[in-house]
């Protein structure tokens, strides 16, 4: 089972209705986001999703002439108790590994965060040895239904 | 047949003393034959006297080609307005022939000729074909359309000049041009390429290629790349060649390019080409981009001073390989029609095309928006994010953006703001994309 799981990465411009334009196709088609980042510069906007169904959300978009493609990320659960997250970074860092970003989901009571790093597969390592959760694939991709 | 590599090719030369002249000896031979048809123009072609009357030039002040400057352009234009025969230098029953092009505003531009002005033709294509290693031995298969379109008489009278034997098969009909090619045993072929392409392909369904005697391809009348020249030399094993030239002028043969593939040769003892800045009308060096502008030296019907082509060059002077002195003309860079000055600088898409093009592997579809803020010219270029430049991380197409906007700069010489847009935002007509959109009121 894999434990990095396959966000849907979007390229949208900052044009008025655009994003509900690429939501609505998704919802059309059966492909439910689990979770959804947006991030805006001046000009372009890089919405990132976690999505029932990664490979088919590609697919739609890409008919739909849509830029869009699948990164390797890692959702990592965070317990309550404070500190967690910054105590996992803390091992992130001292492993070498460089945090492109970050954004936070809930997954039913617990929280989650969607790490994009350079190597995933590491993140994922280091995380486990120190004690720290993560979701496998199918978790994911399932989460909140 | 198998294709000649450029270590084993033996260079034919039809007239040496012309091609392979020393800087003097051309110089002089233009400047006699400049003089004699500025005088010409002037005492027989109303247009032109009156031309020269209005930027105060007579005929005594041209004294050789280093005057041609002060002569006035010609355009198609010109040519339209003097439609059919209002520009002829000689009486009306000295005209031997007439050719002529609808161009793509399918307005007919007419060109007589005098039956000098077409054995001339007919000597610059059979430099032409022997520059392509034929002799009086082959056998050309012309497939260029014959008519009004130069593109099948030009060929036609280069063979006869060369003494070889003319295939005047024209175009369409690709099975029966097949079976001649093979039937008759041609030796070349002549016609646009991507007709040759079309042809080459059908020869591999017909399985008829290993048949086939041919050894040469002469091409042009439309713009081409290298790869399809590429492809048509693998395909059929051959060696391409290609030929240059605008009915105004003359017809194909204006210009070749030998094997070598250094530019296209011209035959200014026949031709004189100037390549000008299109904004100042000033010579251009050598290899620099501009106007591409002849003045027939010979012609007797339609003699033309400075005739503007509209195709951007460059040119480049000095002994070619192949042994030639011929200048050379490079492949077109595109029209002065597409041309925009942006702060008093020259922009081709072209340029733009060329510089993304040299970033990656894909040329990504781009259009350039030129505006006007508070008198100044601004230059907008958008590109296309598609699969093969996108990133999920912000920080990378912050540097794409940055990088295009570099590379664009340098290629350029004006800053550029670049603005990444979704794919097919770009309008494309027909296939074609439009490349620049001029917002300036500059009325
Ligand atoms: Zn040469």
């Amino acid at each position: 089972m894999s434990k990095t799981i396959k966000q849907l990465s979007v390229f949208i411009e900052n044009r008025e209705g655009r994003l509900n334009e690429v939501l609505g196709l998704l919802g059309k088609n059966d492909v439910n986001i689990v979770a959804l980042s947006l991030a805006d510069t001046e000009d372009f906007g890089m919405l990132r999703m976690i999505v029932s169904d990664p490979e088919k959300g590609r697919e739609i978009l890409k008919s739909a002439e849509i830029t869009a493609k699948l990164t390797e990320v890692v959702a990592m659960q965070v317990s309550h108790a404070s500190g967690s997250l910054a105590k996992a970074m803390e091992k992130i860092v001292d492993g070498n590994i460089n945090i492109e970003y970050m954004y936070a989901f809930a997954n039913g009571d617990a929280a989650s965060v969607i790490l994009k790093s350079d190597n995933p597969q590491k993140v994922v390592e280091i995380l486990e040895t120190n004690g720290f959760k993560v979701w496998e694939a199918d978790e994911a991709y399932k989460a909140n239904q | 047949m198998t294709a000649i590599p450029k270590e084993q090719w033996k260079e034919r030369i039809r007239d040496p003393k012309i091609e392979c002249a020393s800087r003097d000896e051309m110089t002089a031979l233009q400047s006699e034959r400049l003089v004699e048809t500025v005088k010409r123009v002037y005492e027989n072609v109303e247009f032109y006297r009156k031309k020269m009357d209005d930027l105060g030039v007579l005929p005594g002040d041209i004294k050789g080609i280093e005057d041609i400057g002060k002569l006035p352009f010609t355009t198609k234009e010109d040519l339209r307005d003097h439609y059919p025969f209002k520009l002829l230098a000689v009486p009306n029953e000295r005209i031997a022939r007439v050719q002529g092009t609808s161009g793509t505003t399918g307005k007919l531009t007419v060109v007589p000729y005098t039956q000098r002005d077409v054995d001339i033709w007919g000597e610059c294509v059979a430099r032409a074909l022997t520059m392509a290693g034929l002799t009086k031995e082959d056998r050309i298969h012309i497939c260029y359309g014959y008519g009004l379109f130069t593109g099948g008489m030009g060929l036609d009278l280069g063979v006869q000049a060369l003494g070889a034997m003319a295939i005047p098969m024209s175009s369409g009909n690709t099975k029966r041009q097949m079976t001649c090619m093979e039937d008759f045993e041609a030796t070349a072929f002549a016609c646009t390429p991507s007709y040759a392409l079309h042809l080459a392909e059908s020869m591999v369904e017909e399985g008829v290629v290993d048949r086939l005697k041919i050894r040469a391809g002469i091409h042009g009348a439309e713009p081409w790349t290298q790869e399809m020249r590429k492809k048509i030399e693998s395909i059929l094993h051959i060696n391409c060649f290609d030929i240059y030239g605008l009915c105004e002028i003359s017809g194909p043969g204006v210009a070749m390019d030998c094997i070598h593939q250094k530019g296209l040769h011209v035959y200014e003892d026949y031709f004189y080409p100037e390549v000008l800045n299109p904004v100042t009308h000033e010579a251009c060096a050598d290899g620099e981009t501009g106007e591409l502008v002849f003045t027939t030296l010979m012609k007797e019907a339609l003699p033309l001073l400075r005739y503007r082509t509209k195709d951007l060059t460059d040119i480049t002077h000095g002994t070619c390989d192949c042994g030639r002195t011929l200048p050379r003309i490079s492949k077109f860079r595109g029209r002065t029609d597409d041309m925009k000055v942006i702060r008093g600088v020259n922009v081709f898409p072209t340029q733009v095309e060329t510089a993304l093009l040299a970033m990656g592997t894909v040329a990504p579809h781009y259009l350039l928006i030129v505006e006007r803020e508070n008198n100044l010219d601004v230059l907008t270029v958008m590109v296309e994010v598609d699969e093969h430049y996108f990133s999920d991380e912000i920080r990378k197409l912050d540097e794409l953006k940055t990088k295009v906007g570099n590379v664009l700069k340098a290629a350029l010489g004006v800053s550029v703001r670049v603005k990444l847009v979704e794919p097919k935002t770009i309008e494309r007509s027909e296939g074609k994309a439009k490349r620049v959109i001029d917002k300036r009121d500059l009325s």
